[in-house]
C-alpha cells in the first residue's frame, strides 16, 4: 500500500468579505449541517468568492510540499481545512496519522502562568499526553534557551522568547503529517538556524505542507510546490519553476515614477551580446544597458544608478557611475544615450526587477526614479538563496596549506 | 491547470463523514480522517462513536485547561480566592437588609431568612454561570479554535469543571452560615449533590444550545444577560414560592424553580414534595444535554470559519 498520508480531492471553500452577510451565511451553514442534507455546493451566494477553488493533490510520507502565493491567495484557508478546523464546501480531504501543526506558536499560553506551567497547557492542547510532556520537558526547555525565565510569567516574556518556547513545544511533537504556516521566520538569527535544523529533522518520515513567503526557505525545504492565486492552483510541480511562476504573478505591479523631472529617462533597453534586445539572460552572460536621458538644463555631473532587486523588493546589485567613478555630463535640451556594460551578469537564476535613478552628485535630489523600468529573468543552474553568485574558481588544495585556524568554542 | 499537476487517483471515499473511520483489518494502522462538505449527521454511528472517543481523549486537556484557568483566575488579585465568597455574601446582605427594613416583604420563610436567601442565591448563581459558561469558553478559546485541532469537548469539560468548582467552594460559605444560625441539616441533605448537579446541568444545557447562534451573533449573550435579570426575580430565589394563582404558575412553568426549590428544601426543611417536577426537569435537561452536545459539534466548524483568526 502506498504511503499517501494526505489526499486532497477537488476541495473548495467559499468566503464572504461582508461581515453581516458572512454571519448570516454562517447561520445557514449551521442549519444545513443540522438538517443532515448534503451541503456540498459549487454555488456562490451573493458577495461570496472562492477562497480555495478546486484544489487537488496527494502527499506521501517523506515528501514536503511548498505552498506559495500572494497574500489572500487561500493558503491559510487550505491549511485550516487540512487541519480539520473548518469544513470544505466541496470535495474531500483524507488525512492519515497524527497531525501536527506549527501554526500559532504558543496558542493557549496564559499570560499569568509561568513558562513551565504553560508548557503543560500548550503541549496538552497540541495533543501530547502528560507522560509525553514529562519525557520531553528538559528537551523543550533546552531548545527554547530561555534560561531562568522558564519560571517567570509568560506575560513578562519578550515576543521572541514566547515564540521560542512555542516553537520548542510544538516541534517536540512527532507527527505523521506536519502543517507549517510561516512560523520559521521567528526569533533571532541563531534561533532561526536552530528552527531550520529542527525542521529538517522533522521532514524525515513526515508528510509536510509548508506555507512561506520566504522563497529561499521554500526552495531549500520543498521538493514540490503549489502556487495559489485567488484560491486556485496556478502551478503544481518543480519548486524552482513554481518560484518563478510566483514571481511572475507580481509582473503588473505599479510602476510609480517619482522625481523632480529636471532630467528624465526617455528610453531604456537591455541587450545580450551587445546587440540583441533581451529580457532573458543566461547566468554569467554579458549584459548591455542603454538609456536615453533628456534634460531641460545643463547637468555638469549626473549620477545614474541602475539597480537589480528581487520581486519582493530587496535590492541585490547595482551599477552606479558615481561609485566607479565615471563622469557623465549632460547638455540641456539635447538627448544623450548612456551605455552600461556588465561583462558577467552573475545574478543567481530568478526573476529580477530593474530600477533606474537619475540624481545630482550629492544624491539628495532625484531627477527621475523608475522603480520598475524593466523585468529580467536569469536562467541556468540550481535555484540559490542569495541575489548574487560570484563566478568563482573552485579547486582542491593539499591539506598542508597554511591558513588561520578557527577558535573552537 | 498545469500539466505538472499530479492528478489524484480514483480512490473515492466510500463513506464521507467528518469523523474518523474504522479501518479495514489488514490495512495500515494509522487513524484516518475524512473531511468533506457533507453533514456528519449522515453517518450517526460514526458521529456518536467519534463524540465519545473525543470525550475520552479530552479528559487530560480539560483538566489542564481547568487548572490553567483556576490558577490564573485569582493570581492578579490581592484578595485571591476571597472573591469567590464576597458576591453571594453581598447579595445575601442586601436582601436581609431590605427585608429587615420592611422595604420588601417576602413573607415567612421555612428557615431563617439569611440561610434561605443564601442557599437560593448560591444555587441561582450556579445556574446562571452554567448558563453563560459554554458561550464564554468558546469565545475565550477563539484563538485556539481557529488555529489548532484539539478535542473540542475539552473546552466544555473545563468550563463545566469551573462552574462546578465555584459552586462547591461556595458551599463552604453556606456551611459557615448554617453553623452561625445553628440550622441543622435534615437527612435529605445527602440528596443535595444530585440537586446541585441538576441545577448546573440545566444551565449548562441551555447555554450549550445557544452556542451555534451565540458564537455568531452577540445578540444572544446580550439577550441572555437581560433575561437572567428578569428570570432571577421570576424565580423563588429570595422569596418563598407563591401559594396563590397566578403566582403558582411561576413555580410550575419556570424550569429552574423545581430544581432550585427541591435542592434548597433538601438542604433545609427536608421537604421533597416537589420531587416529580424535579425528576421531569432533570430528565429533560439530560436528554437535551446530548442534543446540545451534538449541535455544538456540528456547528463548530462553521462557527470557526466565521471567527476572526
Amino acid at each position: 500500500m502506498s504511503d499517501v498520508l494526505i489526499e486532497v480531492d477537488q476541495v473548495s471553500k467559499r468566503y464572504c468579505r461582508d461581515l453581516k452577510r458572512s454571519l448570516w451565511y454562517g447561520m445557514q451553514d449551521v442549519v444545513g449541517e443540522f438538517s443532515g442534507l448534503s451541503t456540498s455546493s459549487r454555488e456562490l451566494r451573493p458577495k461570496e468568492f472562492w477562497a480555495v477553488d478546486d484544489i487537488s493533490f496527494q502527499l506521501r510520507r517523506g515528501e514536503c510540499l511548498g505552498l506559495i502565493g500572494p497574500n489572500g491567495a487561500g493558503k491559510s484557508t487550505l491549511l485550516k481545512m487540512l487541519n480539520g478546523l473548518i469544513k470544505p464546501d466541496d470535495g474531500s480531504i483524507r488525512v492519515r496519522g497524527r497531525v501536527g501543526a506549527l501554526i500559532e506558536l504558543g496558542a493557549g499560553f496564559h499570560p499569568v502562568l509561568t513558562g513551565r506551567e504553560n508548557i503543560y497547557v500548550n503541549g496538552s492542547i497540541l495533543g501530547m499526553s502528560k507522560q509525553e510532556i514529562d519525557l520531553k520537558f528538559e528537551e523543550i526547555i533546552d531548545f527554547a534557551e530561555i534560561g531562568d525565565a522558564i519560571d517567570a510569567p509568560v506575560q513578562n516574556y519578550s515576543s521572541g522568547m514566547r515564540v521560542r518556547l512555542g516553537f520548542a513545544i510544538a516541534s517536540a511533537l512527532q507527527p505523521d503529517v506536519l502543517i507549517v504556516d510561516e512560523v520559521l521566520a521567528v526569533g533571532d538569527a541563531g534561533f532561526r538556524t536552530k528552527c531550520n535544523n529542527r525542521m529538517a529533522e522533522l521532514l524525515e518520515g513526515t508528510a509536510v505542507i509548508f506555507v512561506s513567503h520566504s522563497m529561499p526557505q521554500v526552495s531549500r525545504l520543498a521538493g514540490r510546490t503549489i502556487v495559489l492565486k485567488d484560491g486556485s492552483c496556478e502551478f503544481d510541480g518543480n519548486t524552482a519553476k513554481a518560484i518563478n511562476q510566483y514571481y511572475s504573478l507580481f509582473d503588473d505591479d505599479e510602476r510609480g515614477r517619482r522625481g523632480t523631472g529636471q532630467a528624465r529617462i526617455t528610453a531604456f533597453e537591455c541587450f545580450r551580446h551587445d546587440q540583441i534586445p533581451a529580457t532573458t539572460f543566461q547566468y554569467a552572460e554579458s549584459m548591455t544597458i542603454r538609456l536615453r536621458i533628456e534634460s531641460n538644463q545643463d547637468i555638469d555631473s549626473l549620477v545614474v544608478d541602475v539597480y537589480f532587486g528581487t520581486v519582493s523588493g530587496e535590492r541585490v546589485a547595482e551599477c552606479n557611475n558615481f561609485v566607479v567613478p565615471t563622469r557623465l555630463k549632460i547638455a540641456a535640451k539635447q538627448p544623450s544615450v548612456v551605455e552600461i556594460r556588465i561583462p558577467q551578469l552573475t545574478l543567481n537564476p530568478g526573476v529580477y526587477r530593474m530600477g533606474a535613478l537619475l540624481m545630482c552628485p550629492d544624491m539628495n535630489a532625484h531627477y527621475d526614479w523608475l522603480p520598475t523600468v524593466e523585468k529580467i529573468t536569469v536562467e541556468g543552474g540550481r535555484p540559490a538563496t542569495t541575489g548574487q553568485q560570484f563566478s568563482a574558481d573552485w579547486r582542491m588544495l593539499n591539506e598542508d596549506v597554511d591558513i588561520k585556524a578557527l577558535k573552537e568554542h | 491547470m498545469n500539466p505538472d499537476m499530479i492528478s489524484s487517483d480514483s480512490q473515492v471515499a466510500s463513506t464521507k463523514t467528518n469523523e474518523p473511520e474504522a479501518k479495514a483489518p489488514g490495512s495500515d494502522s494509522l487513524p484516518e480522517v475524512v473531511y468533506s462538505a457533507d453533514s456528519s449527521l449522515r453517518n450517526p454511528i460514526h458521529l456518536v462513536r467519534a463524540m465519545f472517543k473525543d470525550l475520552l481523549a479530552s479528559r487530560e486537556l480539560a483538566w489542564r485547561l481547568f487548572v490553567r484557568d483556576l490558577s490564573a483566575q485569582y493570581r492578579l488579585s490581592y484578595f485571591g480566592y476571597l472573591w469567590a465568597f464576597l458576591p453571594p455574601l453581598a447579595t445575601m446582605a442586601v436582601w436581609v437588609f431590605l427585608r429587615s427594613q420592611g422595604i420588601v416583604d417576602v413573607g415567612e420563610t421555612p428557615v431563617v431568612y439569611p440561610v434561605y436567601v443564601l442557599t437560593g442565591v448560591l444555587l441561582w448563581e450556579g445556574f446562571s454561570t452554567a448558563l453563560n459558561s459554554p458561550l464564554q469558553v468558546v469565545r475565550d478559546a477563539a484563538a485556539m479554535l481557529t488555529k489548532i485541532n484539539f478535542p473540542r469537548e475539552a473546552l466544555l469539560l473545563a468550563g463545566f469543571g469551573q462552574v462546578l468548582f465555584n459552586t462547591l467552594v461556595r458551599l463552604v460559605l453556606l456551611a459557615g452560615v448554617f453553623l452561625w444560625f445553628q440550622v441543622s441539616l435534615p437527612w435529605t441533605a445527602i440528596l443535595a449533590p444530585i440537586g446541585i448537579l441538576s441545577t448546573l446541568a440545566l444551565g449548562f444545557t441551555l447555554g450549550l444550545l445557544l452556542v451555534p447562534v451565540g458564537a455568531l451573533y452577540q445578540d444572544v449573550s446580550r439577550g441572555v444577560l437581560m433575561l437572567t435579570t428578569f428570570w432571577f426575580f421570576l424565580t423563588p430565589v429570595v422569596y418563598p414560592p407563591p401559594t396563590a394563582w397566578p403566582g403558582t404558575l411561576l413555580a410550575r412553568v419556570n424550569p429552574i424553580s423545581p430544581l432550585l426549590l427541591t435542592t434548597r428544601d433538601a438542604l433545609t426543611t427536608g421537604d421533597l414534595s416537589r420531587w416529580s417536577d424535579f425528576a421531569i426537569v432533570s430528565g429533560f435537561s439530560l436528554a437535551f444535554l446530548f442534543v446540545a452536545w451534538v449541535s455544538y459539534r456540528l456547528a463548530l466548524p462553521h462557527l470557526i470559519a466565521r471567527m476572526s483568526s
